[in-house]
């Protein structure tokens, strides 16, 4: 062997660089295994937005819909609960909806909603996404409060506009997913109200 | 036993006390002693592992997305190649692959035959090669069923009725390996568990098993001399040169300008004309209809051939059988002291020669409708074939041998 | 000795080609190009008015075909989604059932998605011309690439009658909608869109395979010199 005519630094040179565009390489290779685990469009086809026909859901009743594989809550809220819901500001966490991604900026408002009767939300708990229950009667949930949803996994408590109560595990206000009223009893769920 | 302490400092030091890091790395790499003088047939053992690598990689990344049932495996595939982002690069990763992976290990193994590879002291880990062959069929095999298109479904039949016609208990047999009357769902669910966790696992054992054999007799070369017969003053092996960083860096270019002829098939031909995926298993199969022309995938055709030049079914397939199986005892086969080809006489050559010329006729033929000239000739190349191994120990002793050099020429 | 080698190699190779070269039914050249997002459009056209009623091309979704032609989602559902309350998401379906295709044609339908892939372009193409009047056949029809056709000839209106003559020729006896010019291309437009049925992602496989191919020789170049450098100790 000749080692006294090894040339050092063309060596280390030669060395990073194919070490260098190894590892693009690689990057470029790994790109696509990643990429694979995004929604495919089987998955994006049935995120799409579903319709929904309100017109025989009766005041006090729920109906639930499937978007995106979660149940979205309607909800036709009476009057004394949104009559309630003014007053009970000072059990709640956060009553002003303040956190911004909680709510589509249409249904940032007292009752979280575009229509205040109609109460649209992911029916998933923002603690550790069981679905909460649905409660109709005074005091089933809080002590004062018209109904509201109880989650039996942890013992989250929300109030019929989806905001948390203080001290249960849920920090957040349950989510309002984007949706638009086609008309007096058709609801769009995932598409965004067009800016008014 | 005292605790003691590797000489590297640092975090590499309290692993190298803990686990033989630095002393594996010098065994198989940084001092490992290959002959200085591999040759182009050198690249394929470790492309064979680089598929193996992809292989694992883009099936594991499948299995993600498949679904293992008669009803939804058709339509799973084509979802992974439209509906899933990248699903069809991985895919044809996958397919092309596997047939790469037979490309390599064809070549990997002519080399051997080539070179004496196969000579003692090599023998166990040539049948340690034979056997990762072997499993690599079956894998392979298995693998095809998987798509669940009309040459996954009748290749499928017509193999496992090839166990159908082993006396007495053929009929019972076949029906176990399908757990039905025909190939069916129930066949691709084992399959599916075969072919991604069974196979897989063994396959990756005996690939260890094989490199702990080289390692251990050290690798042979194209001049066919024992480079360790012949040490420097401080025991090394003269013609010998350490792994890394020779053979590490030669390695990297035999990868690169493979993953080039890979990326050409992958990118622009990726059905290989037709005989890497098929035509008609792009129709999903159909158990009341038989495609025109079926033919099982290239790999397996030569030995296909084989057994269709039988004019028996059971001795057709008792003839499949011992074409692979006589390679096990190649070693015994060879009587002649010379390993490499380069040393060998004329006539040595020119038989091996013959023999790719067969093997590749028989392949060939393998996917061609049994007609009676082309079977008349994979007669001829399959007398061949067996005649070429039987009567090696004859044969590789004819004619002149030329003298073998001390010392490897480079 | 190599003599008889020799005639044992010639006894073996010539046979060989002279089988080889055996004739199958003559093929046109389809020559399509996917490229051609025009043609592509008309030939999904064709296939929705023409085809789809009985074959489905169910691997397929509307809204992939509809970003892949550059056809607008709303265009698309109003002219080319014929299934009821089918969405631009949905798998491309039909509205005939298995079984009901079995009673009226004998089997069903096969889907189309991949039926470039399995018969070829060039198939396609000449079994979308070949049809000719035979009425021994229960549709009145018959094919000359495919022989006892189960489908009856769906674009009769455009192409016209073609008999079979006594020497194999096909010839229009009685025109069609369309010049037998006009008609040859819109079957192209035809094969066109089931050949990108068949893959619809090949356009952009073939474009990323060029990149890989420049990263590669670039790599390989860089490892060609590093394996040189290093060589240089072992010379």
């Amino acid at each position: 062997m000749s080692n006294d005519a090894v040339d050092t630094g063309r060596r280390r040179f030669l060395t990073a660089a194919t070490g260098v565009v190894g590892a693009i390489g690689g990057a470029f290779v790994a790109y696509p295994f990643l990429a694979s685990w995004k929604p495919s469009a089987k998955a994006q086809a049935a995120g799409a937005p579903v319709q929904a026909d309100i017109s025989k859901l009766q005041v006090g009743e729920r109906l639930v819909v499937e978007w995106r594989g979660q149940p979205i809550w309607i909800v036709r809220r009476p009057d004394n609960v949104l009559k309630n819901l003014d007053g009970i500001g000072d059990k709640l966490k956060d009553p002003e909806s303040a956190e911004e991604e909680q709510q589509p900026a249409y249904a940032k408002n007292a009752y979280r909603s575009i229509k205040p009767e109609y109460a649209i939300l992911i029916g998933i708990c923002t603690h550790l996404g069981c679905s909460p229950l649905y409660q109709k009667e005074l005091n089933a949930v809080v002590e004062g409060v018209e109904g509201g949803f109880f989650c039996p996994c942890h013992g989250s408590r929300f109030d019929l506009a989806g905001r948390v109560f203080s001290g249960v595990p849920a920090q957040q206000n349950l989510r309002v997913p984007p949706h638009k009223f086609l008309s007096d009893t058709q609801l769009m769920i995932g598409v965004d109200q067009e800016a008014a | 036993m005292a605790f003691k302490q590797s000489e590297a400092k640092g975090l590499l030091g309290w692993f190298d006390s803990r686990f033989p890091l630095i002393e594996t790395w010098n065994a198989h790499l940084a001092q490992y002693q290959a002959p200085k003088n591999f040759n182009f047939w050198y690249f394929f053992g470790s492309l064979a592992m680089l598929v193996l690598v992809n292989q694992i990689l883009t099936g594991i990344w499948l299995t993600m997305n498949f679904n293992p049932s008669a009803e939804g495996a058709f339509a799973s595939v084509e979802y992974i190649m439209r509906d899933v982002e990248w699903g069809w690069l991985i895919r044809y990763l996958h397919s092309t692959g596997a047939s790469a992976f037979f490309v390599v290990v064809y070549l990997h193994m002519f080399r051997g035959l080539m070179y004496g590879s196969f000579k003692q002291p090599r023998e166990l880990l040539w049948i340690i090669g034979m056997v990762i062959f072997l499993l690599l069929m079956a894998e392979a095999f298995m693998g095809y069923l998987l798509p669940w298109g009309q040459m996954s479904f009748w290749g499928a039949q017509v193999i496992i009725n090839l166990f159908s016609s082993i006396p007495v208990i053929g009929e019972d047999l076949g029906v176990w390996i399908r757990g039905d009357f025909v190939v069916s769902g129930a066949t691709l669910n084992r399959f599916f568990a075969l072919h991604v966790i069974a196979l897989p696992l063994a396959i990756v054992g005996v690939v260890f098993l094989h490199i702990v054999a080289l390692h251990h007799v050290g690798s042979n070369n194209p001049d066919g001399i024992e480079i360790k017969d012949k040490l420097d003053a401080h025991g090394k092996p003269l013609d010998g040169i350490p792994f890394h960083p020779y053979y590490s860096v030669k390695d990297i270019m035999g990868v690169v300008g493979f993953l080039i002829v890979f990326s050409i098939v992958l990118f622009f031909a990726p059905e290989g004309g037709g005989y890497f995926l098929e035509g008609p298993n792009f129709e999903q199969a159909n158990g009341l209809k038989t495609p025109a022309h079926i033919a099982p995938v290239w790999y397996m055709t030569p030995f296909y051939s084989v057994l269709r030049a039988v004019p028996h079914k059971f001795m057709g397939v008792v003839a499949m059988g011992a074409a692979i199986a006589i390679l096990f005892v190649l070693p015994w086969l060879d009587k002649n002291p010379v390993k490499s080809i380069r040393y060998r006489s004329w006539i040595n050559k020119l038989l091996l020669g013959l023999f790719v010329v067969a093997f590749v006729i028989l392949g060939y033929l393998g996917t061609q409708p049994a007609d009676p000239t082309p079977t008349l000739i994979a007669r001829i190349c399959t007398l061949y074939y067996f005649g070429y191994f039987l009567l090696m120990p004859l044969h590789s002793r004819w004619g002149k041998m030329k003298p073998v050099p001390e010392r490897v020429t480079h | 000795m190599n003599k008889k080698i020799a005639l044992i190699l010639a006894g073996l190779v010539m046979p060989v080609m002279a089988w080889a070269s055996g004739t199958s039914v003559h093929l046109d050249h389809a020559n399509i190009n996917l490229k051609d997002k025009a043609s592509l459009q008309h030939g999904a056209q064709l296939y929705m008015n023409y085809c789809s009623g009985c074959h489905a091309t169910g691997f397929q979704r509307y809204n992939r075909v509809a970003v892949d032609l550059g056809i607008k989602e709303e265009l698309m559902q109003t002219n080319l989604m014929f299934v009821k309350d089918a969405k631009i998401g949905d798998l491309m379906n039909n509205n005939m059932t298995a079984s009901d295709g079995k009673k009226w044609f004998g089997q069903t339908p096969p889907d189309l998605t991949l039926v470039a892939r399995v018969r070829g372009v060039d198939w396609l193409y000449t079994y979308l011309r070949g049809f000719y009047k035979d009425d021994s056949r229960p549709f009145g029809v018959n094919n000359t690439v495919f022989p006892e056709v189960g489908m009856p000839h769906v674009l009769q209106e455009l192409q016209g009658v073609q008999v079979k003559t006594e020497d194999g020729e096909l010839e229009l006896v009685k025109a069609g909608k369309l010049s037998e010019e006009a008609y040859d291309e819109s079957v192209r437009d035809l094969v066109n869109f089931l050949a990108y049925s068949g893959e619809p992602v090949r356009l952009e496989r073939e474009a990323i395979g060029v990149k890989v191919l420049i990263f590669l020789v670039v790599f390989f170049f860089l490892a060609y010199l590093l394996k040189k450098e290093y060589w240089k100790d072992v010379h």
